[in-house]
């Protein structure tokens, strides 16, 4: 017993143990998701965190010991938000034949996603820091990250919350544009990419490959949107 | 595949970049984005790049879920928020996404059809 419990605390105190550990989780909840048709609910994300959290309860691991081996990971969300410039170059020809109505459905989309957010949350009476962590919640997660620490939310807080919007986002956007008889395909695509990021986007694109390609542009531009327009609009509604 | 190490060099300098110009500057934009808009500029200076960028990023944008993952573990440490306000947080977040998906929605139909013209 003593063996394993030294083996325990040599494991625990290096950072391999729970950078294998988070790649070990996402593998197998990613051939969970598979499986499952990538059904809406069926988010590789939530799937990791569910086999990693219980396992950091159980041992008795905090989140900064589980941290410093996850950080490698954490740390690429920044160049791979850097990447999203290619599939946004791709889609330059695409983009240039939709100028106005891309341009305006972002502003209209991201503000009411933001605006709303922060303003039901005060209806709600939260504490501050929880509004400012929901206020960039439909933007892709590295982004989200980045404005919560920019304007004073807590960004471990934001990424579970910007997860949620894109699963509801994802799991609604289908019956909701069926419901309001809309059949453009762009516009049932773009709303869902503004909304809901990344999740929703890769929604789009099991429905059709236009919503899908529209929804990226979405992501994409919203990126960029969200990070200048959460710190003015916290100023004006909070 | 050849093309990897260029990639994430040119990927890590547009960050850089980015990061040095939002601290330096003190923009309201995390840095990846200004590397995001940044690399935007480069592609259309340098077309030839996308090319030979594509495999890298196609296997860092497909396994963009793995890196939500540690921010998304950090739950364990917000449980004591989330088992408090859960309620009005799934309102919100429910009832935010649906508005933003119609306003959206609304505004891309109609100012299609201001600049196309009523389609068919």
């Amino acid at each position: 017993m003593s063996g394993v419990a030294s083996l325990w605390s040599y494991l625990s105190a290096t950072p391999l143990m729970w950078l294998t550990a988070t790649v070990l989780a996402y593998l197998a909840a990613d051939a969970a998701a598979r499986r499952l048709g990538y059904a809406p609910w069926a988010n590789p994300v939530l799937f990791s965190v569910l086999l990693i959290a219980p396992v950091l309860w159980v041992s008795g691991t905090d989140y900064a010991t589980y941290f410093e081996g996850a950080q490698f990971i954490h740390f690429l969300l920044g160049p791979a938000t850097v990447a999203l410039a290619l599939p946004l170059w791709d889609n330059r020809d695409m983009i240039g034949r939709s100028v106005a109505p891309i341009l305006l459905a972002l502003l209209v989309g991201s503000l009411v996603a933001a605006g709303s957010a922060i303003l039901l949350a005060r209806a709600f009476a939260l504490p501050t820091d929880v509004i400012l962590s929901l206020a960039p919640k439909s933007t892709t997660a590295p982004v989200a990250l980045g404005v919560s620490e920019v304007v004073g939310g807590i960004p471990t807080l934001t990424a579970v919350l910007v997860i949620l919007t894109g699963i509801i986002g994802a799991v609604t956007v289908t019956p909701l544009m069926n419901l309001l008889g809309i059949s453009d395909w762009r516009a049932r695509g773009f709303a869902v990419g503004v909304a809901a990021h990344g999740i929703g986007t890769a929604r789009a694109f099991q429905v059709n490959q236009i919503a899908g390609a529209y929804a990226g542009i979405a992501m994409a531009l919203n990126a960029l949107l969200t990070s200048l327009i959460v710190p003015v609009l916290v100023r004006w509604l909070m | 595949m050849t093309a990897m190490l260029p990639t994430l060099g040119l990927l890590l300098g547009c960050q850089l970049i980015g990061e040095v110009a939002a601290r330096g500057l003190n923009l309201p934009m995390p840095g990846p984005v200004l590397g995001l808009a940044l690399l935007a500029l480069v592609l259309w200076v340098k077309p030839a790049f996308a090319e030979n960028m594509r495999a890298t990023v196609g296997v860092i944008l497909a396994n963009l879920s793995l890196m939500f993952v540690p921010a998304g573990v950090g739950v364990i440490g917000n449980l004591d928020v989330l088992s408090d306000d859960w309620f009005p947080l799934l309102v919100i977040l429910t009832v935010s996404t649906l508005f933003a998906m119609l306003a959206a929605v609304a505004t891309f139909i109609g100012v299609s059809r201001l600049v196309e013209g009523p389609s068919g």
